[in-house]
């Protein structure tokens, strides 16, 4: 019979990479997770593939979000990179926030000087999510619920 | 005891050896990330052997033409070589003639067949479907479809927490409104065989006709539609090793006579006017446009070489290994099995401490490893078990221990990525 090697080389760095210990710490202890009282706008939206599932809601002060809360289920991922989010996003424009959607996606396809980017905050930690093609959907979730909400496409923008 | 690991074990009159059955796929011999390919995803789609590949192969380099066209010397061979298949799949699962068996895509189009034929013609206000809470999307929508239409309801047979279908249930829901019960013989997210013989009795007593998705089941076991007593079963042909995009729906010659045509094109009539049609006897009269004739011809391969192994040895080695598998899965700490530890196949679905079903897929892919993590369009059964996805790992007969081994060890992998103890 086959042998089935256990050595792990390569693939076991990527899938460290891809499950930093700030990643997990966010899937286990999410910040921002629950309902948020006089919410302005609010969207659910869910990978019909996978089931995972966020209800990304949004309390905005003129161009402001004053705050930032999700609801959902799914993998670390994505709902780790929701959790970041409302982090990172609280107190900050529409304008500010769609330019960290904008880099933050290119670092899911592989864009190293955006990876550098230091506005990313905690999300630079999903950058191994970009050696795993098939994942950039689960961590662009939330930021799916953001884009049809407040982005350059939004209804009333 | 015999392993699954041990050659040419000995299975009554057929003799079983894993070496050679592996050596029939050459998918099996390849490496994935570095790693021997562990195909666990077979509830999904199976793999093929050489002599489908080569059945399939060798119908297009030496007798392909359109079927029951032409009367030049291929289309005379190709229409040969589909009816004959038809004929062997018919034999295959007991049909009383071949002309029983209607060549779909899968079984999800055998079921909206039904459903858009039988069901339209027959469902009117105040009738009832009846459905179980564990079927695939595909026996559930269609339904849901031509219910909505027709003013019928559809009903659902409640699933008991071990995943086994609640019988008083269906005793109480069965009635006279009942028309068709429509039940999948095998879970494919739980692996649970359902009493089907029983459940087909209980609808004609009450005076409905019931149709068996056997997606799941026709992979596994020994179909043969007389011995179920059931008006159709619906069953895909790239679960059980031909080709995608073929498969078959069996019905009860009186009932596919009586039903309206599906699609109208070329091949489902007799004579065509501009003031109307007449359809074509049964099967072609659902057969409309050109077949997927290679499908078919591989379909037919892929049950002759299921028959030259034999569903006893293949039964016997998936209980085995299913055994294995359950207490191997059993024994790691934190892992919760889903549906039943008996009257089941290998279709394994679980969750793993707190790790994600996808992350559990991402990383045992990594080690070559190939399982479905999701919801396995069952969603109405997810939300019953309360969970929104699980893992899914499904065996089949050229699976082996030390695939399972390997599962297991890549389940350490996760553990030590997700800090789980």
């Amino acid at each position: 019979m086959t042998e089935h090697g256990s050595g792990d080389g390569l693939e076991l760095s990527s899938l460290q990479d891809l499950y930093q210990q700030v990643i997990l710490d966010h899937y286990r202890r999410p910040r921002n997770k629950g309902p948020l009282e006089g919410a302005t706008h609010s969207i659910t939206l869910n990978n019909p593939l996978c089931g995972d599932v966020i209800d990304l809601m949004l309390r905005l002060d003129g161009d402001r979000i004053t705050d930032i809360h999700f609801e959902g289920k799914g993998c670390s991922i994505s709902q780790a990179s929701a959790s970041m989010m409302g982090a990172l996003l609280s107190g900050r424009t529409i304008h500010d926030a769609i330019g960290i959607m904008d880099t933050f996606t290119r670092m899911l396809h592989g864009d190293a000087e955006a990876a550098a980017d230091t506005e990313l905050g905690d999300l630079r930690a999903l950058v191994g999510v970009s050696k795993f093609p098939v994942r950039v959907k689960c961590a662009l979730l939330a930021w799916n619920c953001l884009e049809e909400m407040v982005g350059p496409e939004a209804p009333g923008r | 005891m015999d392993t699954p690991d041990s050659t040419a074990v000995a299975a009554g009159t057929s003799a079983f050896d894993i070496d050679r059955v592996r050596a029939d796929f050459p998918i099996l011999g390849r490496l994935v990330h570095g790693h021997p390919l562990v195909y666990l995803d077979n509830a999904a789609s199976s793999q093929k052997p050489y002599a489908v590949l080569e059945a399939v192969d060798s119908y297009y380099k030496e007798i392909h033409a359109n079927v029951h066209r032409g009367a030049h010397e291929l289309s005379i061979r190709a229409t040969e070589a589909y009816e004959e298949a038809r004929a062997v799949v018919a034999d295959h699962i007991g049909a009383a003639s071949a002309s029983e068996v209607v060549f779909v895509r899968g079984t999800t189009e055998a079921i909206n067949l039904v459903a858009e034929t039988w069901g339209a013609a027959h469902l009117a206000e105040g009738d009832e479907v009846l459905l179980t809470k564990m079927e695939h999307h595909s026996n559930l929508v269609p339904w849901q479809m031509v219910a909505g239409r027709a003013g019928a309801t559809v009903r659902y047979v409640d699933v008991a927490p071990d995943g086994t279908l609640v019988m008083e249930d269906y005793d109480r829901l069965l009635s006279n409104r009942t028309r068709l019960v429509a039940v999948t013989h095998v879970s494919n997210t739980l692996g649970v065989v359902n009493p089907v013989a029983e459940i087909v009795r209980k609808a004609h007593d009450a005076g409905a006709l019931c149709l068996v998705d056997g997606a799941q089941a026709a992979p596994h076991m020994q179909i043969d539609v007389q011995a179920l007593g059931c008006d159709f079963y619906a069953f895909s042909g790239h679960k059980m090793l031909a080709p995608t995009g073929i498969g078959a729906l069996w019905g009860q010659r009186r009932l596919l006579d009586h039903m309206p045509p599906w699609q109208g094109g070329g091949e489902m009539i007799s004579e065509v006017t501009l003031e109307g049609f007449h359809t074509a006897p049964v099967p072609h009269k659902f057969e409309a446009g050109t077949p997927n004739i290679s499908g078919a011809i591989g379909f037919a391969e892929a049950v002759r070489y299921l028959q030259r192994i034999g569903f006893d040895a293949i039964h016997r080695w998936e209980a085995e290994l299913t055994a294995y598998a359950l207490d191997a899965l059993a024994a790691v700490d934190g892992l919760e099995i889903f549906g039943p530890l008996h009257e089941r196949v290998g279709v394994i679905s679980f969750r793993y401490a707190d790790i994600h079903a996808h992350d559990l897929a991402t990383i045992l892919d990594q080690r070559g490893v190939a399982i479905r993590a999701g919801h396995h369009c069952n969603q109405p059964l997810m939300e019953h078990l309360g969970v929104d996805a699980t893992a899914r790992a499904s065996l089949y007969f050229y699976n082996t221990r030390s695939e399972i081994d390997a599962l297991v060890g890549a389940l350490g992998l996760a553990a030590r990525l997700f800090g789980v103890a």
